[in-house]
């Protein structure tokens, strides 16, 4: 097959890809009647135009790198793990109980307590579908879909019956004690001099992402469980001949990636709403799917997924704000491009390799 | 092969036209940037057998796929009884009198063999007729060329010879009049190869034209009456097989002087390394495929296993390896290792000892979309040396290994950071020999160490196995190439249907006798 120099492949192919869903969504946007660059430069001005924008942007990101990075995680074992947005739901739970009943002295120590119980939570949560799948061969994407469900469902009824204040109306936990407040980006980068809006929901919890994705980086590539989850991902009967044991993998692959997608809830449970509310996630842990995809499962790939994903909430939520064009044209436009840098990835890979291939028999 | 018909070769003086049947004039074929075939030009004369050999990757099959319709040529055209002819499909292929019989046999298993003869030369609406007249037909060519088949057995209770035979039959009821084999003996037993030779000098004194693609030099000494040799996608030479002999051909194929035959000293075997005792192994289907194998392995011998593919090599070898489960006992150094697949893995076995380059390196040697630094890891990826501390691997450590694993065992080109997929058939099974072999381990299981690999690497493979041995280690060999189990070993047991059939020493026996035992018949009392 024709091979693509490593930097077309990782920029250029996913480049294009945008633009053309850019191109597509200009069409939808001028056919209802408004102005495609009008609305893309409110887009861009709202999500990346001020650090309030970035702030936004940034916040929605560091949820899509923890979700992008389960899903990545377990792509590498060959493991299709959907269930992202119910184990990041069950890590918001986690969140919830460590910070409602454990009398912390400080926000930091709570921090690191609610990390290990999302984790925890979300681990646990993955747990049940993967042994399905090492031990009784049930397929994981049907498991972890479906966990998704039973998770909202769990959920509701914990929120209902045991975490809401009585007499509420409202199905959602008491506010977590004020002193758990984690610090706000703008507040860090204050604190060095370099000014940045305290406004938006941005918090400490996008160093976790950030340190999370170099974590990834270094399990994937540079340990031996890597090397066995990676070999077992790509071919299922060498990893036995290599006596790398399909049990240990599936299990380790997806209580790691059931353990990112918790963590996300430590950035919208305990860094913005301060208490944990139904349907905590919003999806994120779908748009993860995506964000996997799109970042070729490779965590710098995902980072940046993520501020591209980002961007495109903060700029969507401005877009509905400023434009009569309506919410849903929003999830248009990023469905465009889940689908042009997911699904039809081939359709630019190979004319640009074809490109590729006539500009290098022209230079020799 | 001892047998071969003498019919064969006095059939050469068939009357030749001066138009060959067959005539390919400056054949080019480009997949991207591999020039599979580059201005290729040959002639067939009618009713004669031509060989056409060639490593793999030499761009045998991509002509024959071309004569066959199944490729379109870049530039050049066929000629057929002097005529140019178009081949844009099978169709036409099999219009223009061109029959094809493939390696992987391309039969519907649960139909007749009258059923599959007729399927797609069916005429008219009803099935009826077709398959009456297609019985006589089968009937007439069955007599006429020794190609006797039960036209209502259905397929899959055929042997593979006798499939082949219905191949055959199917492209001679489509009136094919040039006949193309490709490597038509890998499945066959000595036997079964002896009969498809018989069968072909009939073809051949019928008036028929046949084209024998192949890698066995034997084969084509003792069939072909011209023979073509391919490199790189260029018909190097094209010469009368009376007048050249296998060393040239080997040559020609490879561009080098090739050594054919091991060169080693008598074995000397010490202390037993491995002892097998009643092996019984299940598939998953829960058909017995060992039924019972005993056989011992000393250190300083290779123990060959002979035998016709799927009679039990397989799961001998997994079992062995420790990815299948079975029962009886096995010894390693004396120690009972675990069958069942409850205390052991492929990484305790090789804990014991026990290195594996297994049958199919493809599906189970190598990673094929890892790079050749990582597939060299592979399997030993715990190895305490390949770590830098408690959590991370050595990869800039194991990078320098590789790089000078692959300057040793020749590997090219010699880039680590290549992936498996992308190094030809025989530098990957370099990269999977060297990766067990400098393991130094007390024994080695080593599964078709050939198969796919060229003539060159071949001659390297086999130094290498033949030093592991000199060095003091137990080799237990599985092939189903007779020529390397009689080469390589130093006691050779012959695999039929899950059991051992007999033991022998490669200078006190001879194809026959073990074409015999291969077929499940005891020859001699074992």
């Amino acid at each position: 097959m024709d091979r693509l120099p490593k930097w077309a492949d990782a920029v250029l192919v996913p480049l294009l890809s945008i633009v053309i869903a850019f191109v597509l969504s200009g069409i939808v946007i001028a056919a209802i009647g408004e102005n495609p660059l009008n609305a893309l430069m409110i887009m861009i001005d709202g999500g990346l135009g001020s650090t309030y924008g970035w702030g936004y942007t940034l916040y929605y990101a560091t949820n899509f790198m923890f979700t992008g990075l389960a899903v990545a995680v377990a792509f590498h074992a060959s493991l299709f793990n959907i269930g992202g947005d119910g184990q990041a739901q069950l890590g918001g739970l986690g969140v919830a109980l460590a910070c409602l009943f454990i009398p912390w002295p400080n926000w930091w120590v709570a921090l690191i307590g609610a990390t290990a119980a999302s984790a925890l939570f979300g681990a646990a949560w993955a747990a049940i579908p993967a042994w399905l799948q090492a031990k009784r061969g049930s397929h994981i994407v049907i498991t972890t879909i479906m966990f998704n469900f039973v998770g909202a469902g769990l959920m509701l009824y914990v929120l209902k019956h045991f975490l809401k204040p009585a007499g509420s109306q409202d199905p959602s936990s008491a506010d977590f004690p004020a002193h758990l407040e984690l610090p706000k980006l703008g507040e860090i980068l204050g604190a060095v001099g370099i000014p940045f809006s305290k406004d938006p929901p941005v918090n400490v919890t996008l160093l976790i992402a950030l340190a999370a994705c170099f974590l990834v980086w270094v399990l994937i590539w540079h340990t031996r469980f890597g090397f066995a989850l990676r070999a077992f991902g790509k071919s299922e009967p060498a990893a036995r001949y290599a006596g790398i044991s399909p049990v240990r993998i599936t299990m380790g692959a997806m209580l790691i990636s059931g353990a990112l997608a918790g963590m996300m809830s430590i950035n919208n449970v305990m860094g913005e709403a301060q208490r944990l509310v139904l349907n905590s996630s919003e999806g994120a842990g779908f748009i993860g799917i995506a964000v996997a995809l799109m970042g070729r499962s490779h965590p710098l790939g995902v980072l940046l997924a993520s501020i591209l994903f980002g961007f495109l909430y903060q700029g969507g939520a401005e877009l509905s704000m400023w434009t009569s064009i309506p919410p849903q044209l929003i999830w248009v436009i990023q469905a465009l491009v889940i689908l042009f840098t997911g699904a039809l990835d081939n359709m630019v890979r190979i004319p640009v390799a074809a490109a590729f291939r006539k500009f290098g028999k022209r230079r020799t | 092969m001892a047998m071969g018909d003498p019919q064969g070769r006095q059939a050469t003086a068939a009357p030749a036209t001066s138009v060959p049947v067959l005539e390919l004039r400056g054949i080019s074929k480009a997949f991207g940037p591999v020039q599979a075939n580059k201005d290729i030009s040959l002639q067939v004369a009618r009713g004669a057998i031509h060989g056409i050999i060639g490593e793999n990757g030499a761009g045998k099959s991509t002509l024959m796929s071309i004569l066959y319709g199944f490729y379109k040529a870049d530039a050049g055209e066929i000629l057929i009884n002097g005529k140019v002819t178009h081949i844009p499909d099978s169709q036409s292929a099999i219009r223009a009198g061109i029959g094809m019989v493939f390696q992987h046999f391309k039969l519907v298993q649960n139909f007749t063999v009258l059923e599959n003869v007729v399927l797609g030369a069916e005429e008219g609406a009803l099935l009826g007729p077709s398959l009456a007249k297609a019985r006589k037909v089968l009937t007439h060519l069955a007599q006429e060329y020794e190609l006797h088949v039960d036209p209502d057995a259905l397929i899959e209770n055929l042997s593979v010879g006798h499939q082949q035979r219905v191949e055959i039959l199917k492209a001679l009821y489509r009136q094919a009049d040039i006949l193309i084999l490709d490597e038509p003996t890998g499945v066959l037993t000595p036997a079964e190869a002896d009969h498809l030779f018989r069968i072909l000098a009939n073809l051949k004194r019928e008036g028929k034209t046949i084209i024998l693609i192949t890698h066995k030099l034997r084969e084509i000494m003792e069939i072909t009456d011209t023979v073509s040799v391919m490199r790189r996608g260029q018909m190097t030479t094209t010469v009368k097989t009376a007048e050249t002999n296998p060393e040239q051909l080997a040559e020609l194929m490879v561009g080098r002087k090739v050594l054919l035959r091991v060169e080693k000293q008598p074995a000397t075997p010490g202390r037993t390394v491995l002892e097998v005792q009643d092996l019984r192994v299940k598939d998953r289907f829960g058909v017995e495929r060992l039924k019972g194998v005993s056989l011992h392995v000393r250190a300083g011998e290779i123990l060959g296993i002979a035998g016709v593919a799927g009679n039990g090599q397989t799961e001998l070898l997994e079992v062995l390896g420790g990815f299948a489960t079975g029962t009886g006992t096995v010894r390693m150094n004396g120690k009972p290792i675990d069958l069942s697949g409850r205390h052991a893995d492929g990484q305790t076995r090789r804990r014991d000892g026990i290195a594996h380059v297994p049958e199919d390196r493809q599906r189970l040697g190598l990673i094929m979309d890892f790079t050749a630094w990582e597939n060299v890891a592979f399997g030993y990826h715990n190895d305490p040396a390949y770590q830098k501390n408690r959590f991370i691997m050595d990869n800039a450590g194991l990078l320098r290994e590789t790089a000078a694993k692959m300057q040793r065992f020749d590997v090219r080109p010699p880039d680590p950071r290549l992936a498996a997929k992308n190094f030809s058939g025989g530098n990957q099974q370099k990269i999977v020999v060297a990766r067990e072999i400098e393991r130094n381990p007390d024994l080695l299981l080593i599964g078709q160490p050939t198969r796919g690999v060229d003539i060159g690497a071949i001659e390297f493979i086999h130094q290498q196995i033949v030093k592991l041995r000199d060095a003091g280690k137990a080799i237990l060999l599985v092939s189903v190439e007779l020529d390397e189990i009689l080469s390589l070993s130093d006691r050779v047991a012959v695999m039929f249907d899950g059991r051992i059939m007999g033991e022998r020493i490669p200078g006190e026996t001879d194809e026959r006798e073990l074409g015999l035992l291969m077929a499940g018949m005891n020859g001699k009392a074992a």
